[in-house]
């Protein structure tokens, strides 16, 4: 027992180690002037969906329930963190205290939209998380395209039209409508969207390495087994649902605040899917996996375009997918890649050897 | 397990197989216009970059590829001019989406280094209001072709359109509907989950309301792939509305004029400059769209030298008709190369001073163009266009000027 907690904590801390590493190395880059102006441009975008791969296959890997809507909750930090930051423009002049309140505030939402997901949904047995985050992911997109927000200085203003919203002079309209979010002052820099990785890894590692956590994994493993020693099926449901929305909430503040203009149609059904498929190519359960997946395949696309084949690099995006599918759950390979692990380590592959890898 | 290991070889094999087979077809014919390589300016000739940005891909590909090629046969043609400015063009997809939009713009910065960089695009409003802020934070020139919002200009001197906002084309619709004193009771069918089709709707209706005309009824569909509008067409219909107003694109306008010959509606339909196409759908029975007005400042029917030209060479490369959006990309650069005329010391400028430079032309108020969506075009400093619509009807299946 001790031995796997503590490979368990080793495993964290190398995520850790990864991530700063990266960021240093990247850091030096910039300063250097060695990184090209197009990667750098995807620096904080892909700290975004990195934090969306960690947090979704929380819910996904961890949690054993399937979640189609999880941009829906990006959606909803995107647009409360651009709303907080344009609001709290005169008030708070710090740039990184604003970004910081937008995501809290984002993160908050979109724990509240979790909760209002899933109370009803999660109490249910079988497939009908997905069918009701679909669902949630739609919604979410359709109110937040006829949706008018504005501030003045009697505070916030809502409504459905743009005449509705009735602002006092001086006012700034932030969300209009099908327009989205437009003329956003961008706030996200690297530094914070490293800074938010190295949170969401300490949430959700230290969650599924908690009492909570093994409660969370035995509820994925066998259910009623996990009932009948007692283990409270909805209170840890949630709790592993919400913590997946809330980080949800922070990337997406962290990503509308990248832009100067956010709408509400970037985060559909297309979105929620591709950060799937960061989850699922990643490895389910794996968060390393879920780091790697999403900054590579993030980038790739963008990668492609300096080659001369620009004009096929969506096909090539899509065939690199079906191919990495393909390869990692080829049996060979897969005990080609064992056998190569066990020579590399074979004295703590000795010692770990009826652990099992249900862990990785 | 070996069947397996067969299987992916075979798969990876023959994917390379594709991949090579589509790089050997493209090679031959290279994109017309990105051929001209940087240092051909040893004749005095001074070289400037376009950098396209615009969908290629994705949803919205159809308007991309449109500006995209429409602006390929304008640069070729300025090039095989000879005269002291050439260009040397490169597109770059945006998928319609805003960030990736921005990712295309800085590869486009990559590959310009400090050569003298133009920005032209974005095709589509989102993304192009995203690039327009990193242009004028960056001192980049820009212009889009049918990035049609306010928003895109609105605090930027740096950045102009070639196309109609979308509130002057409202505008512009009620007022003619009210010169020509057609219909009495007028109804609105848009789409309020887009930003184009909601600007122009606002707009007329606003103006309708000003010019008191009796609008009837006011409805809305959530997105473009709505399939199904009988009940914003009874809708019209019970209201007895005689004119009915579609701020929105072919393809949903298409669904409306079937479903409305359906249900025998037969107000008259009134649309804007995203209509242009209708008549060219593939499978679109033309006698329904037989009566129906638009508003679109080209026709690939008019029968102008320039157009005729245009048209041809655009048909040959790519066998389809232009439409507005392909001739918006066409007078764009025409736009570029007569103000780069007209700026001196060009040779020794970079990017954010032939910003400045083509900023002040175009925001003179004195520099017009003539081109293939209007005769003396002139800019707004706020960076709108000032040029006026064309109405025209649609009859026995072409456009005649209404």
């Amino acid at each position: 027992m001790k031995k796997k907690m503590s490979k368990s904590a080793r495993n964290g801390f190398i995520n850790y180690g990864l991530v700063i590493a990266a960021f240093f190395v990247l850091r030096l880059l910039v300063g250097a002037g060695k990184l090209s102006n197009s990667l750098q441009s995807l620096l904080v975008p892909a700290c975004c969906y990195m934090v969306m791969a960690v947090s979704l296959n929380l819910t996904v890997g961890i949690l054993g329930e399937l979640s189609l809507g999880h941009a829906g909750f990006m959606s909803l930090g995107a647009f409360s963190g651009i709303v907080t930051a344009v609001a709290l423009q005169g008030a708070i002049p710090s740039v990184p205290l604003r970004l910081a309140l937008a995501m809290v505030v984002g993160a908050l939402v979109g724990a509240l939209g979790g909760v209002i997901v899933g109370v009803p949904v999660l109490r249910l047995r079988g497939d009908y998380l997905a069918i009701v985050t679909l669902a949630f992911g739609q919604i979410i997109k359709n109110i937040i395209t006829v949706l008018y927000v504005g501030v003045d200085g009697k505070g916030l203003h809502i409504a459905l039209s743009n005449e509705a919203l009735r602002l006092a002079e001086g006012g700034t309209t932030i969300i209009k409508g099908p327009m989205g979010a437009v003329g956003v002052t961008k706030l996200a820099s690297f530094t914070a969207g490293f800074l938010l990785i190295l949170i969401t890894l300490m949430v959700v590692q230290n969650l599924v390495n908690s009492r909570s956590g093994r409660a969370i994994l035995a509820l994925r493993d066998n259910r009623i087994a996990a009932e009948s020693v007692g283990v409270n099926v909805i209170k840890y449901k949630l709790m592993a649902f919400v913590t997946s929305a809330a980080l949800a909430g922070a990337a997406g503040a962290l990503f509308g605040l990248n832009y100067s203009s956010t709408v509400a149609s970037k985060f559909d059904f297309n979105t929620s899917i591709l950060v799937l498929v960061f989850v699922v190519l990643g490895g389910l359960g794996s968060i390393r996996g879920s780091l790697i997946s999403a900054a590579l395949l993030y980038v790739l696309p963008e990668l492609l375009r300096s080659f001369d084949i620009a004009e096929y690099r969506m096909l090539i995006y899509a065939v690199v997918l079906i191919l990495v599918m393909l390869c990692t759950n080829n049996p060979t390979l897969r005990s080609l890649i064992e056998g190569l692990k066990e020579k590399l380590g074979s004295q703590k592959a000795v010692r770990e050897g009826k652990g099992g890898g249900a862990n990785e | 397990m070996k069947k397996r290991v067969i299987a992916l070889a075979m798969a990876s094999a023959m994917t390379l197989g594709l991949l090579s087979g589509c790089g050997g077809k493209a090679d031959p014919t290279p994109t017309p216009g990105t051929s001209t390589p940087v240092s051909q300016g040893n004749d005095g000739a001074v070289t400037i970059k376009i950098g396209g940005i615009g969908p290629i891909t994705g949803d919205v590909a159809q308007y991309g590829t449109a500006t995209q090629w429409g602006a390929e046969i304008a640069v070729e043609e300025i090039n095989a001019l000879g005269g002291p400015i050439r260009f040397d063009f490169k597109y770059e997809d945006d998928t319609g989406s805003a960030d990736t939009a921005v990712s295309a713009y800085n590869n486009l910065k990559d590959w310009a280094k400090d050569a003298p960089l133009v920005i032209y695009g974005t095709t589509t409003t989102t993304p192009c209001i995203t690039v327009a802020s990193e242009t004028n934070a960056d001192r980049y020139f820009q212009l889009t072709p049918s990035a049609s919002s306010p928003e895109v200009v609105a605090g930027k001197d740096n950045v102009f359109q070639m196309c109609f906002t979308d509130p002057y084309l409202g505008t512009a619709g009620a007022e003619y509907l009210k010169d020509k004193g057609l219909g009495t009771k007028y109804a609105v069918i848009y789409n309020n989950g887009d930003a184009y089709s909601t600007g122009i709707a606002e707009a007329f209706l606003a103006k309708a309301k000003e010019l008191n005309m009796d609008v009837v009824t006011t409805q809305t569909y959530p997105d473009d792939e709505t399939a199904d509008y009988t009940v914003q067409l009874t809708a019209c219909k019970d209201a007895g509305a005689d004119v009915v107003f579609l701020p929105i694109y072919y393809t949903p306008a298409s669904l409306i004029l079937n479903q409305a010959k359906q249900m025998d509606y037969a107000p008259l339909f009134i649309g804007g400059d995203g209509m242009d196409g209708i008549l060219d759908m593939e499978g679109f029975d033309k006698s329904l769209a037989e009566g129906l007005l638009l508003m679109t400042p080209f026709s690939a029917g008019a029968e102008d030298e320039r157009t005729v030209n245009f048209v041809s060479k655009f048909q040959e490369a790519h066998g389809i008709l232009p439409n507005q959006f392909a001739a918006d990309g066409y007078d764009c650069m025409y736009a570029i190369y007569e103000a780069c005329q007209q700026i001196d010391g060009i040779a020794d400028m970079d990017s954010a001073q032939l910003c400045d430079a083509l900023s002040q032309v175009f925001g003179s108020g004195t520099f017009a163009v003539d081109g293939l969506t209007g005769k003396d075009m002139t800019w707004l400093s706020t960076g709108e266009i000032s040029k006026s619509p064309l109405i025209f009807k649609v009859e026995n299946g072409v456009y005649v000027d209404a």
